[in-house]
């Protein structure tokens, strides 16, 4: 499973080269509206011949703009596997190029539908869509110039997401317990840790199949249960699991950790970590809950882990992904929400 | 200095039983050059404690992170004691209590233990003076959550969060919670300045928690200011003196 997960890894580094964005996204059609609005309504303003008349120029100008730009979106968002495969410049000259084209048709075969008494001549559109257009793309350029250290930063963090020291000295002193009594589980604790610690030194910049999540959160817990015994109890309700979704690394495992160092190991019983996965309309939900004893002077170590996962969350999903957490009659409970993306 | 020939009985006292066998195994191979018995094992803090005071314990092995009572509040508690053992820490990793016993100068052991290490941990619980309840205090960065009372051979441990209020009674300090009354023999001035957070000084010798408070009254007869402080639960009404008067505006 881990080496599966490796070869995924790799084959997804497309690299560090700035692309078109993902135009399915949420924040990117949201931002995309925003701009092109804000350029129309600066169009209004200057087409305009007094104040009063700004909002009907706008609703003019929008009653052709809107159009264009949503099917656009459309259109793009279904257009986005070959628009990367392209390449950058060749992808923006098509954009252009579409634009131009969608507008074109729109002013010939809509023309007459709209409330413009004098219809504007097509160079003078084609210059304010080429316009509303470049200043769209640049603006996604200088943001994924800007977020792109981010995500090489994404790996640290990542790295600084990885497993307290805390338990990797805990776990190497709990199979030097077991080597004289019971050499056997020393060797599949050991194996279980060499698999924990090449996937937390892996290149964890790129979406991994969840299904790899499950199984290092498990080794994790494995070799955990070797040192808190009874006191660890775990229930993995991961029956209508997407296996093939993709979600960014080291998500579950340092929230297993979370809850097995703020939740079980202060409690002299133990306690019980519940994991959840599951689909919910179109997006892959994460649940994780354990007991929790309330006040932790610990706690800011928690809230380290959570802050990280959350950013990360943001920078590979933008908007569409959340996270909540929420403590409620002595239980700790985590719900990470993200879209549903698969490999394929 | 508390060890001084024959047997080391020895205590230990970690929440994990791989760390417990461990150990164990350590100090079997120690006994040949370090005379020992093992007394006990103990899972957290508080049965750590109660191993202490009922049995005679020279040396604890103490972990400490531990649920319930944690190792730097037991040490606390057992330092008070009238015979305190000598304390050998352990921990995996504490980045915070490793800089602290460097500085306050306590002894502790990084797991995985070594054999070595180990043994000369113990030896020197034979040269030198058990660490003292102020170095310990230094080191911890957090007030304990518990006070331990001494009745009778047995050991309460009554958590902070319980207590109403405490009043210096001649060598005692009288610990009041909603069920009863206990006498810890502890400074009123280092207990104000160790809970300065939960407790608020309404009176040369009394310290009220901040919670119990339910309101205050006047005119009340042996007060000084004319006010007293009424207290949750048992409904006492204590003198607020006059120094003290302040409070009663704070808290309005």
């Amino acid at each position: 499973m881990v080496a599966k997960l490796g070869t995924v890894a790799s084959i997804n580094q497309t690299g560090t080269g700035i692309r078109l964005p993902n135009f399915c996204n949420l924040g990117v059609m949201l931002r995309s509206l925003i701009i092109v609005n804000l350029l129309l309504a600066a169009a209004a303003v200057l087409k305009a011949y007094s104040l009063k008349e700004i909002g009907y120029e706008f609703m003019v100008l929008a009653a052709f703009g809107e159009p264009i730009l949503i099917l656009s979106l459309v259109a793009l968002c279904g257009a986005r596997r070959l628009l990367h495969a392209m390449g950058y410049l060749p992808s923006i000259a098509a954009v252009i190029a579409f634009e131009l084209l969608m507008s074109w048709l729109g002013q010939q075969f809509f023309g007459g539908m709209l409330p413009d008494p004098r219809p504007m001549p097509f160079p003078q559109l084609a210059f304010l869509v080429l316009f509303a257009t470049a200043t769209t793309v640049a603006y996604f350029d200088l943001r994924s110039r800007a977020l792109s250290p981010a995500i090489a930063e994404a790996r640290i963090q990542a790295l600084q997401a990885r497993i307290r020291p805390h338990f990797l000295y805990n776990s190497i002193n709990a199979v030097l317990s077991l080597m004289r009594s019971e050499p056997r589980r020393a060797e599949h604790a050991l194996e279980d840790m060499a698999d924990l610690f090449r996937v937390l030194m892996a290149d964890n910049r790129t979406l991994a199949p969840i299904a790899g999540e499950v199984e290092l959160a498990r080794q994790y817990l494995a070799i955990e249960s070797l040192r808190l015994g009874e006191r660890l109890k775990v229930t993995w309700n991961i029956d209508k699991m997407p296996a093939d979704a993709l979600v960014p690394p080291l998500l579950l495992q340092p929230l297993a950790e979370n809850a097995v160092y703020h939740g079980v190991e202060p409690i002299q019983s133990g306690g019980e970590i519940a994991i959840h996965v599951k689909l919910d309309e179109g997006q892959l939900v994460m649940t994780l809950t354990n007991p929790f004893l309330g006040e932790s002077p610990r706690l800011a170590g928690n809230r380290m882990a959570i802050a990280n996962i959350r950013e990360r969350l943001q920078l590979h999903f933008d908007a569409e992904a959340s996270m909540k957490s929420e403590v409620r009659d002595g239980t700790y409970t985590v719900t990470i929400r993200m879209p549903y993306l698969t490999a394929a | 200095m508390l060890v001084d020939s024959g047997l080391a009985r020895i205590l230990i006292a970690d929440d994990e039983a791989p760390a417990r066998t461990r150990l164990r195994d350590l100090l079997d191979e120690c006994r040949e050059s370090f005379p020992l018995a093992i007394v006990d094992e103990a899972r957290n803090g508080r049965e750590a404690l109660e191993v202490v005071n009922r049995e005679k314990v020279d040396i604890v092995l103490l972990d400490i992170r531990m649920p319930e009572i944690d190792g730097m509040e037991a040490a606390r508690h057992m330092a008070g004691m009238e015979q305190p053992p000598a304390i050998i820490f352990t921990t995996a990793f504490d980045a915070y209590a490793i800089k602290a016993f460097e500085v306050n100068a306590i002894d502790y052991l990084l797991k995985p233990i070594r054999l070595e290490r180990l043994l000369v941990a113990l030896g020197k619980t034979r040269a030198a003076p058990p660490v003292t309840r102020e170095a310990l205090e230094a080191a911890a960065n957090l007030p304990r959550r518990h006070l331990s009372v001494h009745e009778r051979g047995k050991i309460h441990l009554v958590p902070i969060s319980e207590v109403l209020y405490l009043r210096a009674e001649l060598k005692y300090v009288t610990v009041r919670t909603a069920e009863r009354e206990y006498l810890v023999e502890e400074s009123l001035t280092n207990l104000e300045e160790e809970f300065a957070d939960l407790f608020v000084r309404v009176h040369r010798n009394c310290l009220v928690a901040r919670t119990a408070i339910v309101g205050f009254e006047r005119n009340a007869e042996e007060s000084e200011s004319g006010w007293a402080v009424v207290i949750k639960a048992t409904g006492e009404k204590l003198p607020v003196s006059r120094r003290q008067h302040h409070v009663v505006k704070q808290f309005r």
